[in-house]
């Protein structure tokens, strides 16, 4: 099993979901995080004083999956993530050593 | 014989005590609830929204606080010692508590008590305006007591020597709404208190943007219509002053801020929802002395001025100087005021041709009456000025004025109010 985590452009999200709905993930997790890479951050103009704001708004994707899913889950993520410039985002793989679903019980690949 | 003299009491023109006035009446009890809006909600929300999420409370427990505090303030010494009495400087204690003012006494032809409770509502706005030159950063006590003893020692004198009366009114000084009594007095304030206090942790080099635009811009919008009743209100009748005061506070308005946003857009390549409605309050700020007395040709231009002016003042007291006024109440309300009762003494003029005002009066001319407006512009300044440092030194012993840099960092709505403004 691995653990998909991407850090992602925000207003893709609903793309993204979209296509790893397409090849067959059922479920994932979002959550609204700052961050700077590559991209470094922006200006902001406020009354003739400009700002250099650090951190951009990312999002953060988080993906339980079975391993043989991986290929199709990463390029799916970067099919609609890709713009080509900087700031796309990251695709972090690592294993996954234990899934339990809490309501029945189950684990592992049962619980995906 | 009964039900005659009952039907006869019904009749309106028995109704009115007489003298008064019941078309001047009715608009001066709207202004007056006009230019309350203005400190509450607008002043808190466009205040609000410029400062750190972490301080929102403390701008709009300020403002309220002032409110508060100054409504009592003004009941009980503050119309007094600006509104009574024949004295150069200092109105007297005749009318302490509002004594003497009953339901039958007139001010002109308004009831006395309006008059008051208009004035009142001034009262409440000026120190509700300084807030932006020491906020994030000023001790909630000692805000408190600044704002009391500020009203005492500089407000309601300046306001005597203008409209009470006293030596500036005499000389002929042209302030309809309160440029030298209130923007200037206001703007002056913030800028030495930001001195005095120094500046918030970071400044400049930390980035301490506006937490909600969304805010700034609903209190500016109420601002702007609440002025109406502001300049509107000032010339205490329901007459053709009163709307020529309404017509060119608008047209000021409309053309700083359009200006401001140009202007931005030039300089910084683009136009900013910010930069837009302090062009707003630049021109409802510098239109306010002069907006009984000119015409709505002289009041583009005065709307014009105040957006160019003031957005270079806003830059060189921040950035140039490195005076932490924070919410730029002094390059905005001072500025504004300083330019607008200048200004004042050219556009009232009747030689002006389409830029005329409604006239100087007799025996001035244009530059004889800027001589006046100089003087007005200048002893407000060095008054205000003066006092409001002496004012700060005399409570930092009682109450201290900044909160710690521990509190500041965590911000004042938390470690003064036990509370916070967001939980999100």
């Amino acid at each position: 099993m691995k653990f998909v985590t991407a850090i992602l452009r925000p207003h893709i999200l609903d793309d993204v979901r979209e296509a790893l709905s397409d090849v067959g993930v059922s479920g994932i997790t979002v959550t609204e995080v700052k961050g700077f890479g590559r991209q470094k951050g922006h200006t902001e103009l406020y009354r003739g004083a400009e700002y250099q704001i650090d951190f951009l708004p990312k999002i953060k994707l988080e993906i339980a999956i079975s391993s043989d899913q991986l290929d199709s889950v990463i390029s799916a993520i970067s099919s609609v993530a890709s713009s080509g410039k900087v700031g796309d985002g990251k695709i972090f793989v690592t294993n996954l050593e234990k899934v339990v679903r809490i309501r029945t019980g189950e684990t592992d690949q049962d619980a995906l | 014989m009964k039900k005659l003299l009952a039907l006869l009491a019904l009749m309106p023109f028995t109704v009115l005590a007489e003298g008064i006035d019941g078309a001047n009446t009715s608009w001066i009890l709207t202004s007056t609830a006009l230019v309350l809006f203005m400190t509450l909600p607008g002043l808190a929300l466009f205040y609000g929204g410029l400062v750190r999420s972490k301080n929102i409370l403390s701008v709009l427990m300020q403002c309220f606080a002032i409110a508060g505090i100054a409504s009592i303030v003004w009941l009980i010494l503050g119309y007094s010692l600006a509104f009574s009495g024949e004295g150069a400087y200092l109105g007297d204690f005749s009318k302490l508590l509002f004594a003497g003012i009953s339901e039958g006494s007139l001010s002109g032809d308004i009831p006395e008590s309006l008059f008051a409770l208009f004035q009142m509502t001034f009262a409440v706005i000026t120190p509700a305006l300084i807030i932006g030159g020491f906020a994030e950063r000023m001790k909630f006590s000692a805000v408190l007591l600044f704002s009391t003893i500020w009203l005492i020692v500089v407000y309601s004198p300046v306001t005597h020597w203008v409209w009470g009366g006293g030596w500036l009114g005499q000389m002929g000084l042209l302030d309809f709404a309160g440029g030298t009594v209130v923007h200037i007095t206001a703007g002056v304030a913030a800028l030495v208190a930001a001195i005095v206090l120094g500046p918030r942790k970071g400044f400049p080099q930390k980035p301490m943007p506006p937490h909600n635009m969304t805010m700034t811009i609903t209190g500016a919008g109420m601002l702007w219509v609440g002025w109406f009743g502001f300049n509107g209100g000032s010339a205490l009748a329901a007459n053709g002053d009163a709307a020529m005061a309404m017509l060119v506070t608008h047209i000021s308005a409309a053309t700083a801020a359009i200006t401001w946003m140009f202007y931005e857009w030039v300089k910084f390549g683009k136009p900013t929802a910010l930069g837009m409605v302090t062009g707003i309050i630049a021109g409802l700020g510098t239109i306010t002395p002069a907006s009984g007395f000119v015409g709505p040709a002289g009041a583009l231009v005065i709307g014009f001025l105040a957006g160019v002016v003031c957005f270079n003042a806003v830059i060189f007291v921040k950035q140039k100087l490195k005076i932490d006024d924070s919410l730029d109440v002094f390059p905005v309300h001072g500025v504004g005021g300083i330019i607008g009762t200048l200004l004042a003494g050219i556009f009232a003029a009747s030689s002006l041709g389409i830029f005329s005002g409604q006239g100087l009066a007799e025996g001035m001319t244009i530059s004889s009456q800027l001589g006046v407006q100089f003087v007005g512009v200048i002893s407000t300044i060095i008054y205000t000025a003066v006092a409001t440092f002496i004012i700060l030194k005399i409570i930092e012993p009682i109450t201290g004025l900044r909160v710690s840099d521990d509190e500041e960092q965590q911000g004042i709505d938390i470690t003064s109010h036990e509370e916070k403004g967001y939980d999100l």
